[in-house]
């Protein structure tokens, strides 16, 4: 129930501020109504497009981040295929992620301590060192 | 004397590098050269008196600059590892580690899907 997810779509460039409004406030209900949570929108503005998407070259990128279970992110992307103005969007499941960066980041915290004490216990680094592969310096490769 | 002086000339035959092809093959310094890092056998090597690279060491730029999040969004990172005509490159060009390429391969096809970056052709 507490999966997070990343909801990037693009909307034909040429359409009203006030329609694009009107179009992230029906997607924000529509996951409220499916008991799932909005964290955040993102207007990333007019950007060019990397090749021609349904005769566009410009669209405007939009991010949402939405917690909730996999149904909200059905019927979401349900809606925004019907919706014309959405040329293209992706979902991207982030929590297992961000769990990850959130434990490299701990761990890294974790090291900055233990350098910083000395006298800490030894076995600190040894443990902080272990399970973090990407961390391992490339002199040892 | 002169058994002093066959008993070194013995020893040093075989321990001459045109004699034994594999044993001291592998004292050879280009054994750790010619690109991607950590694997044994790069490109060049079993042709004798070919091309011998001695590429420095590719580090990962990812591992040295300590990079934990590779995301489709930062497209101009993902640009880096990405040619001209849009392909992935191969780690042992660009010497990035194993777990590294994959999720870098990852947000690319990501970044691809989303327009952010092409499938075939330059960058705009």
């Amino acid at each position: 129930m507490n999966r997070t997810y990343e909801l990037m779509f693009i909307v034909r460039p040429d359409m009203a501020d006030e329609d694009l409004d009107k179009l992230v406030s029906n997607l924000e209900s529509t996951v409220t109504s499916a008991a799932g949570t909005v964290k955040s929108v993102d207007r990333m503005g007019k950007r060019r497009l990397a090749y021609t998407v349904r005769k566009f070259r410009e669209g405007i990128y939009i991010l949402l981040t939405i917690e909730g279970a996999g149904t909200v992110i059905h019927e979401l992307e349900r809606r925004l295929r019907v919706t014309e103005q959405v040329i293209k969007f992706l979902t991207v499941r982030v929590d297992e992620e961000h769990k990850r960066l959130e434990k490299i980041k701990a761990l890294r915290d974790a090291r900055k301590k233990v350098s910083a004490q000395p006298a800490a216990s030894a076995d600190e680094a040894p443990t902080a060192e272990v399970p973090a592969a990407s961390d391992v310096p490339a002199a040892t490769a | 004397m002169t058994e002093e002086t066959k008993a070194p000339a013995a020893t040093e035959r075989p321990s001459r590098p045109s004699g034994d092809g594999p044993r001291s093959g592998g004292d050879r310094p280009r054994f750790g050269g010619g690109g991607g890092g950590g694997r044994s056998g790069p490109g060049g090597p079993p042709r004798e008196g070919g091309r011998k690279f001695f590429r420095r060491k590719k580090v990962c730029k990812f591992c040295t600059e300590k990079i934990a999040d590779i995301n489709y969004k930062d497209y101009r990172l993902l640009g880096q590892f990405v040619a001209e005509s849009g392909k992935i490159v191969p780690r042992r060009l660009t010497g990035v580690c194993s777990p590294h390429q994959h999720r870098l391969a990852t947000a690319i096809k990501q970044a691809r899907n989303i327009a952010l970056l092409p499938f075939a052709g330059r960058a705009s």
